[in-house]
């Protein structure tokens, strides 16, 4: 029997089965889910957040909850790039044979092109995504996320050292996203994701202190979807290029929403984390949701509600 | 790790705040004392973990205090509720480091977990003595149940109000010798026995987590062999991996 609806869709020049791509943090390297079930079923996902030297991120608590959501300050936690192509890949080379999303953040342009460049040698990695929401400690601990010109500068020097498509991961804490993804475009990026976290801050009334160490954090999870499926909107509807639409996704439901907004393909964030088999419920469910709003091919309705 | 639903059996109090559920369902990812499991509760985003106090015969024992609005809305339980559960998250405690006449120590919801452990202990035909510390006699619970499986169970209160007065390190020298030691509770009293005590000895901790299950890094920390998830790697770590100085 014929698969009755066509789920594959195109991501910057590499095939996926479906649209569904575990964001970074929330899935480690696989492995984990790994254990619970075949991760090959997966468009792709975005690995954890690599930066050129090792970090252990911020101190804890890292984690708050909120209606619908949470927040996280992990602080970019991971081993570096070296033990990430060393260790983790050939890990991950055991139970994933598609091509992953590499993510990547820097505190200065000089660690993203670091970085990249390491990554985009190995032929493991499919796509960069880099994050352009971490404080550029030489612009005085501003986003380069946050100003048309730096992330445009970090998508020029990246780049300028790799062959791979590079989707840019923009942060939703801004003004005009649209001039943001625009610049980037302009600079020469072959992708843009959005949205990364919105600041959040929970007060605990007992100790009458914030929950979390740093005080501030990434809020993520259901309740900004809405504020997601806006900003993708917007972007897709001033870019030629893909976007990646996340934020609050957590069903095929979702999924539909947030191409109809213009994605081309969607990442899971926080729902792995509440239900580790998030993305296997959306990718099961998928078919049944599009027969049931009359969709044959997902790459019909990309931008659809334009 | 295993995702399935649980049935409320029951649902006691057994002190001030604290409440004892009892829920049938699939145990057999629950490999080790000391090991928690992750609920999801209606109206809550993030799940709750909770450490195993018992689980035998397809039943599964929580013992629970009430801090917040989820297990508030545990509490509200009174049988037959349905429970999306995540089974056989953590590590536990290593059985083969306790030697012949371990002592377990637990600080108020920290006491749980060293029932299913004492019970393990009992049956590999260990001498167990456990120090229980509360703050005061309304917070006492489960003396019958360890005296019922065989362990020698010694009370501290805070204010005096049943047992020895003060906390559980003014108890240690009231139950003899002791081959190793299990703790878990309050930061403060774990980092009280590891200066107390020069035992091998194995710790639970306690963080705030998001998954539960090792993907999202928000429970780390620092030990002496690099990084480790509270919720993965822990949460029972062994003396020489803590970076703790003595007092």
């Amino acid at each position: 029997m014929g698969k009755a609806v066509e789920t594959k869709v195109t991501l910057c020049g590499i095939e996926l089965d479906n649209p569904v791509i575990p964001a970074s943090g929330t899935y480690g390297f696989g492995y984990e889910f790994a254990e619970l079930y075949d991760i090959n079923i997966l468009g792709t996902f975005s690995f954890k957040g690599t930066t050129k030297d090792p970090r252990f991120g911020n101190p804890t608590p890292r984690i708050a909850e909120c209606p619908m959501g949470m927040i996280n300050s992990v602080g970019l936690q991971n081993p570096g790039v070296e033990k990430v192509i060393s260790e983790e890949l050939p890990k991950l080379k055991k139970c994933f044979n598609k091509p992953v999303m590499a993510n990547v953040s820097g505190f200065s342009v000089e660690e993203y092109v670091y970085t990249c460049e390491k990554l985009d040698k190995c032929d493991q990695v499919g796509w960069l995504e880099v994050n352009v929401s971490c404080p550029n400690v030489h612009g005085g601990g501003m986003s380069f996320g946050t100003s048309p010109e730096a992330a445009a500068e970090v998508t020029r020097a990246v780049k300028a050292v790799t062959t791979k498509p590079v989707i840019i991961k923009l942060s939703p804490n801004v003004t005009d996203i649209v001039s943001i993804a625009k610049a980037c475009e302009e600079a020469g990026a072959d992708g843009i994701s959005l949205i990364n976290t919105l600041l959040g801050m929970r007060i605990d009334l007992r100790t009458k202190k914030p929950v979390i160490a740093n005080k501030m954090g990434g809020f993520s999870g259901s309740a900004i979807f809405p504020v997601a499926v806006r900003m993708v909107y917007q972007v897709a509807g001033a870019v030629k290029i893909p976007v990646v639409g996340m934020g609050g996704v957590s069903s095929a439901e979702d999924v539909v929403e947030m191409m109809l907004a213009g994605a081309t393909a969607v990442e899971v964030g926080a729902a792995n984390l509440i239900n580790p088999y998030a993305c296997r419920d959306i990718i099961n469910d998928l078919p049944r949701v599009m027969e049931k709003y009359g969709i044959k091919n997902l790459n019909e309705i990309i931008g659809g509600a334009h | 790790m295993k995702q399935s639903i649980f049935i409320v059996i029951s649902n006691r109090k057994v002190a001030k705040n604290t409440f004892e559920m009892k829920l049938s369902g699939d145990i057999s990812h629950i490999t080790a004392p000391g090991q928690f499991v992750n609920i999801q509760l209606d109206g809550f985003y993030l799940r709750r973990p909770i450490s195993v106090c018992d689980a035998e015969n397809g039943v599964l024992t929580l013992v629970y205090k009430v801090v917040g609005k989820g297990t508030e809305k545990m509490a509200e339980m009174t049988g037959g509720e349905e429970l999306d559960i995540l089974t056989g998250l953590g590590n536990g405690y290593d059985l083969t480091k306790c030697g012949d006449n371990p002592l377990l120590v637990g600080g108020g919801v920290g006491l749980p977990p060293m029932f299913l452990l004492a019970k393990e202990l009992v049956k590999a035909g260990k001498k167990v003595k456990v120090i229980a510390g509360f703050g005061s006699a309304d917070e006492v619970f489960y003396k019958e149940e360890f005296e019922n499986i065989g362990a020698e169970f010694t009370v501290t209160t805070v204010d005096g109000s049943c047992g020895i007065k003060g906390f559980v390190t003014n108890a240690l020298e009231t139950v003899g010798e002791y081959s190793s030691i299990c703790s878990c509770g309050p930061e403060p009293m774990l980092k009280a026995l590891y200066s107390a005590t020069s035992a091998p000895a194995q710790f639970s901790f306690e963080e705030r987590m998001g998954c539960g299950f090792g993907a999202c890094m928000g429970c780390s920390c620092k030990t002496v062999t690099g990084y480790k998830r509270i919720c993965k790697d822990g949460p029972v770590l062994c003396r020489e991996e803590i970076l703790w100085e003595k007092q």
